[in-house]
């Protein structure tokens, strides 16, 4: 779905869409002030930020033993590990799962990773019944669309189009615009679904190694009901969510939520550790996780890169992104929008096909100023870049490293090193430019649609500063 | 390293667009007892083509910097994102090259121009002009990378006459990011748009700043709309409110 229409096409689309700007503004100015709040002290976010940096950094430089001990102590407690290296063999696993506990409904709790491998249109064309229960998630559904954010996927809805797709849906319930009411009515139904489901799924936030015990962080106790009431919890987690120690949790639970929706904690944090026991009343009978690799490990075999796999989810560079708030989280055309949207994707699914998208950046770095995780985004983003059009470098890591390389751009940039890289060279171009500086062109691209076109000086700071007698060597 | 004579690195924006401002920076440090040297085989960090990924072109013309700069004297550049450039990029771009060791030398000696008057040289300004009111744009690389947009401020707080409002969003990017404006127009003239009437509601007279790249963007972008403000870059703004002749 993604790819229908062109990025220059989304973001066009984006741009022309007054209502939509409008909302992201007003949304992203609420999120960052809200995290701003929970960090009145620079230096304790700092220290934050340094420790759950370090965690992160711990569990991705001892990644594959992590991994073999979190296997090992799932398995000791009674969870059925599964490992899937694309998405296909994810979705084709969980499908197996259901189908042998012939589970025909399932309920869904948010999970960003079961968008990646797209597994409600795979469990959709299996004929099983995949309920999102999430509220965001849910209206989401109901819209038939996809999330444009990875923490708030229905903030680009506006409450009055949220009402009309509820009216559609359930028209037994009275037509209303109060956040509050609709909730309850929400709240009314996916109730009923809990009960019926079969089977539930839901993502991972931090797996722990040492104890095997997966950890889901959430606000609205639908994903404390998936993880309890059916059944059968099957759970997906990319690789890279694992950390070593419980004592990791505590840093990394405080700086995601106060990061992501500036929160001191969220409603509810679930530590799972196995299904039900014996004597135990309620939980899940069975329980499974799907381990996915989906071209991470080769981002982690990759040592400049490797730092896109330290990400939270938190979705705070997303929020502070100039450009995500122009343009809202659809026009990216991927699962994951923002910085690290296009940070991770072009490493994911390759340069030919998402090697534009690192022309959404100016660079301005707001993005690793608020990452809880230190991640360097900018120059993650500016090395994906030269990649795009360079890459000798990379193609061992990336599929497509140089086929965005155009030559009319490449033929501008070999004649401005020529000019810029011979100092007689330039002399001459420059006072070419400045005696002919009335002729400068009036029209650049895009660029003089919004502004005039600078033009050249008459002299030169080189023959201002010879005039003015400063020393010239 | 002898702080009574410094390299002045116009860069290239300045250079071609904004020489008056370049020579107000220099003016400025010469009054101040300043030795100011401008090499005249300068031409650019290499800032241009490394943000558009283009690594290589970007390398042979930051090289061609190094033999510039020879004394072991600072070199200030008046704009936070070719300082940032040399700063905090050449490390990488230079990587494994075997200039590594003498463009390093370079990169430990560069200093952004508001930052050299308040850290360095401890300036103290008399303020001269007529009383005003003006926005501060600090840029991206000056906040983010450089860290220094506090450096702009306290010298604007020098001057007695001159009251700072301040617009919503400030710390917003205008849009600009080199080839950005260009490659996603559309984006950067809707950045560029939010930023001007953020900074037009504030009712200042002007708009200063310390890097070119967002003066380009902003200026022309209020010219175009014949807004009623203008904008100025802080090395030109500072020399003609603290000088006698103007």
């Amino acid at each position: 779905m993604s790819q229908v229409k062109s990025l220059e096409n989304r973001v066009d689309e984006a741009l022309g869409n007054e209502q939509l700007q409008t909302n992201f503004r007003s949304a992203m100015d609420y999120l960052i002030e809200k995290r701003s709040d929970q960090f009145p002290d620079k230096d304790d976010l700092n220290n934050l930020r340094n420790t759950s940096s370090s965690i992160r950094s711990n569990s991705l430089s001892k990644l594959p033993e992590l991994l073999i001990m979190l296997e090992e102590n799932l398995e000791n407690n009674n969870i059925k590990v599964h490992w899937a290296e694309t998405d296909i063999e994810a979705n084709n696993t969980i499908y197996q799962i259901l189908k042998e506990a012939n589970a025909k409904k399932v309920v869904k709790g948010k999970s960003m990773v079961t968008e990646e491998i797209e597994l409600n249109e795979f469990l959709d064309s299996k004929n099983i019944e995949i309920l999102e229960t999430d509220l965001g998630e849910f209206l989401v559904q109901l819209a038939n669309e996809k999330p444009s954010h990875i923490v708030m996927p229905a903030i680009h809805k506006s409450r009055k189009e949220i009402s009309k797709v509820f009216l559609e849906h359930f028209p037994e319930f009275p037509y209303t615009e109060d956040v509050d009411l609709i909730t309850q009515q929400a709240r009314k139904i996916l109730r009923d679904r809990f009960r019926e489901a079969d089977a539930g799924i839901s993502g991972v936030n931090f797996a722990v190694a040492e104890t095997g015990t997966l950890c889901l962080v959430e606000n609205e106790g639908n994903g404390r009901m998936c993880t309890t009431v059916p059944p059968l919890h099957i759970a997906v987690a990319g690789i890279e969510k694992v950390v070593e120690n419980l004592s990791d949790v505590p840093p990394l639970l405080d700086i995601l939520t106060k990061s992501a929706t500036g929160q001191e904690i969220t409603t509810y944090f679930n530590m799972i550790s196995s299904p039900r026991k014996n004597d135990e009343k309620d939980g899940p009978m069975v329980m499974h996780v799907i381990l996915l690799d989906n071209g991470r490990s080769k981002i982690h075999q990759n040592t400049e890169m490797q730092e896109t796999l330290k990400c939270i989810r938190c979705g705070s560079c997303i929020n502070h992104c100039p450009v995500y708030t122009q343009l809202g989280g659809h026009a990216y055309g991927t699962v994951y929008p923002g910085p690290i949207g296009i940070t991770l994707e072009p490493q994911q699914k390759g340069i030919s096909e998402l090697g534009d998208l690192t022309s959404l950046c100016t660079m301005c770095g707001a993005c690793a100023e608020v990452c809880p995780v230190q991640i360097p985004l900018p120059k993650l983003i500016n090395r994906l870049r030269s990649e795009t059009v360079e890459g000798d470098y990379m193609s061992q890591f990336i599929e497509g490293v140089g086929s965005q390389r155009k030559s009319i751009e490449s033929i501008a940039w070999q004649i401005w090193k020529h000019i810029y890289s011979h100092p007689t060279l330039y002399s001459i171009c420059s006072k070419a430019i400045t005696k002919l500086s009335s002729f400068s062109p009036k029209k650049f691209g895009g660029w003089s649609n919004y502004r005039v076109m600078p033009k050249p000086s008459n002299t030169s700071l080189k023959e201002l500063a010879k005039q003015a007698g400063f020393k010239n060597e | 390293m002898l702080k009574s004579e410094v390299y002045f690195f116009g860069t290239c924006l300045v250079d071609l667009f904004f020489p008056k401002e370049g020579l107000a920076g220099m003016k400025l440090l010469e009054r101040e007892g300043i030795k100011v040297i401008y090499p005249k085989n300068q031409t650019c960090c290499g800032q241009p083509a490394f943000n558009s990924g283009y690594r290589k072109e970007a390398l042979k013309v930051a090289r061609a910097q190094i033999k510039c700069f020879p004394k072991n004297i600072p070199i200030i550049v008046p704009s936070g994102s070719c300082a940032g450039m040399i700063k905090f990029h050449w490390r990488d771009l230079f990587k494994g090259e075997s200039d590594f060791e003498a463009a390093m030398l370079v990169v430990e000696r560069v200093f952004e121009f508001t930052e050299f008057l308040v850290d360095k040289l401890e300036i103290k300004l008399t303020d001269l002009g007529e009383p005003t009111q003006i926005a501060i744009h600090t840029s991206c690389s000056s906040r983010n990378e450089m860290k220094i947009e506090d450096k702009i401020e306290q010298l604007v707080s020098q001057l007695s006459e001159v009251e700072v409002l301040e617009q919503e969003h400030k710390s917003e990017c205008c849009g600009f990011g080199g080839t950005f404006a260009v490659k996603q127009a559309d984006i950067s003239g809707s950045m560029v748009q939010d930023k001007t009437n953020t900074l037009l509601a504030t009712n200042a007279s002007c708009v200063i700043s310390q890097e070119c790249g967002c003066l380009m963007n902003i200026g022309g972008a209020l010219e175009k709309q014949n807004a009623p403000m203008k904008s100025q870059h802080i090395a030109q703004f500072l020399w003609e409110r603290t000088n006698e002749s103007g």
